[in-house]
Protein backbone atom coordinates (compact mmCIF):
# COMPACT_ATOMS: atom_id res chain seq x y z
CA UNK A 1 0.00 0.00 0.00
CA UNK A 2 1.28 3.80 -0.31
CA UNK A 3 1.16 5.68 2.91
CA UNK A 4 -1.20 8.28 3.50
CA UNK A 5 1.70 10.46 3.86
CA UNK A 6 2.42 10.24 -0.02
CA UNK A 7 -1.05 11.05 -0.84
CA UNK A 8 -1.27 13.86 1.51
CA UNK A 9 1.37 15.64 0.43
CA UNK A 10 0.64 15.23 -3.09
CA UNK A 11 -2.69 16.62 -2.16
CA UNK A 12 -0.40 19.70 -0.43
CA UNK A 13 1.35 20.45 -3.81
CA UNK A 14 -1.59 20.50 -5.94
CA UNK A 15 -3.40 22.95 -3.25
CA UNK A 16 0.09 25.12 -3.59
CA UNK A 17 -0.50 25.39 -7.29
CA UNK A 18 -3.48 26.27 -6.82
CA UNK A 19 -2.85 28.59 -4.54
CA UNK A 20 -0.42 30.03 -6.14
CA UNK A 21 -2.78 30.29 -9.35
CA UNK A 22 -5.16 31.77 -7.79
CA UNK A 23 -3.59 34.73 -6.43
CA UNK A 24 -0.67 35.68 -8.96
CA UNK A 25 -3.10 35.37 -12.40
CA UNK A 26 -4.23 37.97 -13.46
CA UNK A 27 -7.19 36.51 -15.96
CA UNK A 28 -9.80 35.60 -13.90
CA UNK A 29 -10.18 32.84 -16.09
CA UNK A 30 -7.13 31.41 -15.37
CA UNK A 31 -7.38 32.36 -11.25
CA UNK A 32 -11.05 30.16 -11.34
CA UNK A 33 -9.10 27.15 -12.80
CA UNK A 34 -6.58 27.78 -9.93
CA UNK A 35 -9.60 27.33 -7.67
CA UNK A 36 -10.45 24.00 -9.32
CA UNK A 37 -7.64 22.84 -8.47
CA UNK A 38 -7.51 23.74 -4.76
CA UNK A 39 -11.05 22.07 -4.26
CA UNK A 40 -9.82 18.99 -5.91
CA UNK A 41 -6.57 19.11 -3.64
CA UNK A 42 -9.21 19.23 -0.72
CA UNK A 43 -10.88 15.95 -1.88
CA UNK A 44 -8.13 14.19 -2.25
CA UNK A 45 -7.20 14.40 1.65
CA UNK A 46 -10.80 14.06 2.24
CA UNK A 47 -10.82 10.60 0.60
CA UNK A 48 -7.54 9.56 1.77
CA UNK A 49 -8.77 10.17 5.45
CA UNK A 50 -11.72 7.82 4.40
CA UNK A 51 -9.68 5.43 2.71
CA UNK A 52 -7.34 5.24 5.77
CA UNK A 53 -8.99 5.65 8.54
CA UNK A 54 -10.35 3.58 11.51
CA UNK A 55 -14.25 3.94 10.53
CA UNK A 56 -14.55 2.79 6.91
CA UNK A 57 -18.15 1.98 7.14
CA UNK A 58 -18.88 5.65 7.94
CA UNK A 59 -18.47 7.50 4.14
CA UNK A 60 -18.53 10.73 5.73
CA UNK A 61 -15.20 11.13 3.74
CA UNK A 62 -16.72 10.13 0.18
CA UNK A 63 -19.72 12.24 1.05
CA UNK A 64 -17.89 15.19 1.88
CA UNK A 65 -16.35 15.16 -1.74
CA UNK A 66 -19.18 14.55 -3.27
CA UNK A 67 -20.82 17.66 -1.91
CA UNK A 68 -17.76 19.49 -2.99
CA UNK A 69 -17.82 18.41 -6.91
CA UNK A 70 -21.34 19.93 -6.90
CA UNK A 71 -20.72 23.07 -5.09
CA UNK A 72 -17.51 23.53 -7.59
CA UNK A 73 -19.82 22.94 -10.81
CA UNK A 74 -22.32 25.82 -9.20
CA UNK A 75 -19.10 27.95 -8.20
CA UNK A 76 -17.46 27.68 -11.43
CA UNK A 77 -20.88 28.17 -13.41
CA UNK A 78 -21.80 31.49 -11.96
CA UNK A 79 -18.01 32.60 -11.56
CA UNK A 80 -17.53 32.12 -15.58
CA UNK A 81 -21.10 33.70 -16.25
CA UNK A 82 -19.96 37.01 -14.12
CA UNK A 83 -16.41 37.06 -16.26
CA UNK A 84 -18.71 36.88 -19.61
CA UNK A 85 -20.48 39.65 -18.60
CA UNK A 86 -17.80 41.86 -17.13
CA UNK A 87 -16.43 41.14 -20.53
CA UNK A 88 -19.39 42.12 -22.34
CA UNK A 89 -19.62 45.72 -20.56
CA UNK A 90 -15.43 46.14 -19.53
CA UNK A 91 -13.91 44.40 -22.61
CA UNK A 92 -11.64 42.85 -20.44
CA UNK A 93 -10.93 39.57 -18.01
CA UNK A 94 -7.44 40.66 -16.08
CA UNK A 95 -8.22 41.21 -13.09
CA UNK A 96 -6.31 44.00 -11.90
CA UNK A 97 -8.10 46.18 -14.67
CA UNK A 98 -11.87 45.74 -12.94
CA UNK A 99 -11.64 48.24 -10.41
CA UNK A 100 -15.09 49.69 -10.48
CA UNK A 101 -15.81 50.14 -7.27
CA UNK A 102 -12.02 51.31 -6.13
CA UNK A 103 -13.43 55.03 -6.63
CA UNK B 1 25.29 -11.66 -2.95
CA UNK B 2 26.72 -8.78 -0.56
CA UNK B 3 24.17 -7.37 1.35
CA UNK B 4 23.33 -3.21 0.99
CA UNK B 5 24.22 -1.07 3.34
CA UNK B 6 21.14 0.57 2.68
CA UNK B 7 17.79 -1.10 1.44
CA UNK B 8 16.84 -0.13 -1.56
CA UNK B 9 12.53 -0.14 -1.71
CA UNK B 10 11.60 -1.99 -4.72
CA UNK B 11 7.72 -0.16 -5.46
CA UNK B 12 4.76 -2.69 -5.63
CA UNK B 13 2.88 -1.83 -8.41
CA UNK B 14 0.25 -0.08 -6.63
CA UNK B 15 3.08 1.90 -5.86
CA UNK B 16 4.77 2.76 -9.12
CA UNK B 17 0.92 3.37 -10.57
CA UNK B 18 0.89 5.53 -7.61
CA UNK B 19 4.04 7.57 -8.58
CA UNK B 20 3.37 7.88 -12.04
CA UNK B 21 -0.09 9.11 -11.58
CA UNK B 22 1.07 11.44 -8.96
CA UNK B 23 3.88 12.81 -10.87
CA UNK B 24 1.34 13.14 -13.66
CA UNK B 25 -0.99 14.92 -12.19
CA UNK B 26 1.61 17.36 -10.41
CA UNK B 27 3.28 18.57 -13.55
CA UNK B 28 0.23 19.09 -15.33
CA UNK B 29 -1.37 20.96 -12.10
CA UNK B 30 2.14 23.14 -12.21
CA UNK B 31 1.30 23.73 -16.20
CA UNK B 32 -2.00 24.73 -15.21
CA UNK B 33 -1.00 27.60 -12.98
CA UNK B 34 2.57 28.50 -15.30
CA UNK B 35 1.33 28.14 -18.97
CA UNK B 36 1.28 31.63 -20.47
CA UNK B 37 -1.78 30.41 -23.19
CA UNK B 38 -4.98 30.34 -21.44
CA UNK B 39 -6.08 27.49 -23.62
CA UNK B 40 -2.91 25.14 -22.79
CA UNK B 41 -3.32 25.63 -19.64
CA UNK B 42 -7.11 24.85 -19.60
CA UNK B 43 -5.81 21.44 -21.57
CA UNK B 44 -3.26 20.80 -18.69
CA UNK B 45 -6.49 21.37 -16.21
CA UNK B 46 -8.00 18.30 -17.79
CA UNK B 47 -5.50 16.04 -17.40
CA UNK B 48 -4.70 17.26 -13.66
CA UNK B 49 -8.18 16.49 -13.25
CA UNK B 50 -8.10 13.29 -15.09
CA UNK B 51 -5.13 12.21 -12.68
CA UNK B 52 -6.99 13.12 -9.44
CA UNK B 53 -9.42 10.67 -11.26
CA UNK B 54 -6.90 7.96 -10.82
CA UNK B 55 -5.75 8.79 -7.63
CA UNK B 56 -9.56 8.35 -6.29
CA UNK B 57 -9.42 4.95 -8.64
CA UNK B 58 -6.25 4.13 -6.16
CA UNK B 59 -8.10 5.11 -3.28
CA UNK B 60 -10.77 2.49 -4.16
CA UNK B 61 -13.62 5.49 -4.47
CA UNK B 62 -14.79 3.92 -8.18
CA UNK B 63 -17.91 5.97 -8.03
CA UNK B 64 -15.83 9.14 -7.19
CA UNK B 65 -13.95 8.73 -9.97
CA UNK B 66 -16.24 8.54 -12.15
CA UNK B 67 -18.11 11.65 -10.86
CA UNK B 68 -14.63 13.42 -11.34
CA UNK B 69 -14.79 12.65 -14.76
CA UNK B 70 -18.08 13.42 -15.29
CA UNK B 71 -18.46 16.49 -13.66
CA UNK B 72 -15.38 17.87 -13.88
CA UNK B 73 -13.79 17.17 -17.25
CA UNK B 74 -17.18 16.47 -19.05
CA UNK B 75 -18.65 19.64 -17.80
CA UNK B 76 -16.56 22.35 -15.87
CA UNK B 77 -13.28 21.85 -18.53
CA UNK B 78 -15.69 22.14 -21.37
CA UNK B 79 -17.29 24.83 -19.57
CA UNK B 80 -13.85 26.85 -19.05
CA UNK B 81 -12.61 26.08 -22.50
CA UNK B 82 -15.97 27.85 -23.88
CA UNK B 83 -15.54 30.83 -21.33
CA UNK B 84 -11.99 31.31 -22.99
CA UNK B 85 -13.14 31.09 -26.42
CA UNK B 86 -15.53 33.70 -26.03
CA UNK B 87 -13.06 35.98 -24.46
CA UNK B 88 -10.74 34.91 -27.32
CA UNK B 89 -9.44 38.51 -28.01
CA UNK B 90 -6.95 38.68 -25.20
CA UNK B 91 -6.28 35.06 -24.75
CA UNK B 92 -2.76 35.31 -25.97
CA UNK B 93 -2.19 38.62 -24.33
CA UNK B 94 1.07 40.74 -25.02
CA UNK B 95 0.93 41.34 -21.07
CA UNK B 96 2.44 39.72 -18.33
CA UNK B 97 -0.10 36.69 -17.15
CA UNK B 98 0.82 37.16 -13.83
CA UNK B 99 0.25 40.42 -11.44
CA UNK B 100 2.93 42.63 -9.43
CA UNK B 101 2.69 40.36 -6.34
CA UNK B 102 3.89 37.28 -8.05
CA UNK B 103 7.29 36.42 -6.37
CA UNK B 104 5.74 36.85 -2.97
CA UNK B 105 3.02 34.85 -3.92
CA UNK B 106 5.15 31.82 -5.58
CA UNK B 107 7.46 32.37 -2.11
CA UNK B 108 4.36 32.24 0.02
CA UNK B 109 2.95 28.98 -1.88
CA UNK B 110 6.21 27.24 -1.36
CA UNK B 111 6.03 28.05 2.15
CA UNK B 112 3.12 26.81 2.50
CA UNK B 113 3.56 23.54 0.31
CA UNK B 114 6.98 22.76 2.71
CA UNK B 115 5.04 23.83 6.10
CA UNK B 116 2.48 21.17 5.09
CA UNK B 117 4.48 18.49 3.74
CA UNK B 118 6.99 18.72 6.97
CA UNK B 119 3.95 18.76 8.79
CA UNK B 120 2.36 15.36 7.57
CA UNK B 121 5.16 13.45 8.05
CA UNK B 122 4.99 14.33 11.73
CA UNK B 123 1.39 14.08 12.94
CA UNK B 124 0.92 10.53 14.06
CA UNK B 125 -2.43 9.72 11.79
CA UNK B 126 -4.68 7.15 13.12
CA UNK B 127 -4.27 5.07 10.64
CA UNK B 128 -6.26 1.51 10.65
CA UNK B 129 -4.03 -1.55 10.87
CA UNK B 130 -6.23 -3.58 8.64
CA UNK B 131 -6.69 -1.69 5.09
CA UNK B 132 -8.76 -4.03 3.13
CA UNK B 133 -12.21 -2.71 2.37
CA UNK B 134 -14.82 -4.98 3.69
CA UNK B 135 -17.29 -5.64 1.04
CA UNK B 136 -17.29 -5.39 -2.96
CA UNK B 137 -16.84 -1.95 -4.38
CA UNK B 138 -20.52 -2.51 -5.62
CA UNK B 139 -22.29 -2.77 -1.91
CA UNK B 140 -19.84 0.13 -1.35
CA UNK B 141 -21.77 2.64 -4.01
CA UNK B 142 -25.18 0.99 -2.36
CA UNK B 143 -24.03 2.34 1.12
CA UNK B 144 -23.16 5.71 -0.28
CA UNK B 145 -26.53 6.24 -1.99
CA UNK B 146 -28.55 4.72 1.37
CA UNK B 147 -26.40 7.55 3.24
CA UNK B 148 -27.51 9.98 0.85
CA UNK B 149 -31.02 9.52 1.34
CA UNK B 150 -30.74 9.17 4.92
CA UNK B 151 -28.24 10.64 7.14
CA UNK B 152 -27.91 13.22 4.35
CA UNK B 153 -31.00 13.75 2.79
CA UNK B 154 -31.33 17.56 3.87
CA UNK B 155 -27.59 18.55 2.41
CA UNK B 156 -28.33 16.44 -0.59
CA UNK B 157 -31.95 19.04 -1.04
CA UNK B 158 -29.87 22.04 -0.36
CA UNK B 159 -26.85 20.80 -3.08
CA UNK B 160 -30.01 20.21 -5.59
CA UNK B 161 -31.63 23.68 -4.69
CA UNK B 162 -28.14 25.46 -4.88
CA UNK B 163 -27.26 24.32 -7.93
CA UNK B 164 -30.72 24.84 -9.45
CA UNK B 165 -30.06 28.93 -8.08
CA UNK B 166 -26.80 29.22 -9.07
CA UNK B 167 -27.50 27.67 -12.89
CA UNK B 168 -30.32 29.88 -12.80
CA UNK B 169 -28.40 32.92 -12.03
CA UNK B 170 -25.35 31.99 -14.61
CA UNK B 171 -28.17 31.86 -17.38
CA UNK B 172 -29.61 35.62 -15.95
CA UNK B 173 -25.82 37.05 -15.66
CA UNK B 174 -24.74 36.19 -18.98
CA UNK B 175 -27.55 36.70 -20.93
CA UNK B 176 -27.23 40.10 -23.48
CA UNK B 177 -29.43 42.56 -21.81
CA UNK B 178 -31.19 44.01 -25.19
Amino acid sequence: MVPLQAYLTLAAFIFSCGLYGALARRNAIAMLMAVELMLNAVNINLVAFWRYGPNREDLAGQTFAIFVIAVAAAEVAVGLALVIAIYRSRKTVYLDEIDLLQG
Amino acid sequence: MPELPVEIPIPTPHQAVFIMVAVATSVASLLVVTNRNLFYSALCLVGALFGVAGVYVLLEAEFLAIAQVLVYVGAIATLITFAIMLTRGIMFGTTSPNNRHMFAVMSMALLVFLLVAGLVDRVPWAVAEDLTLSGDGKSLIVDLGWEFVTTYALPLELIGLLLLIALVGAVMLARDDE
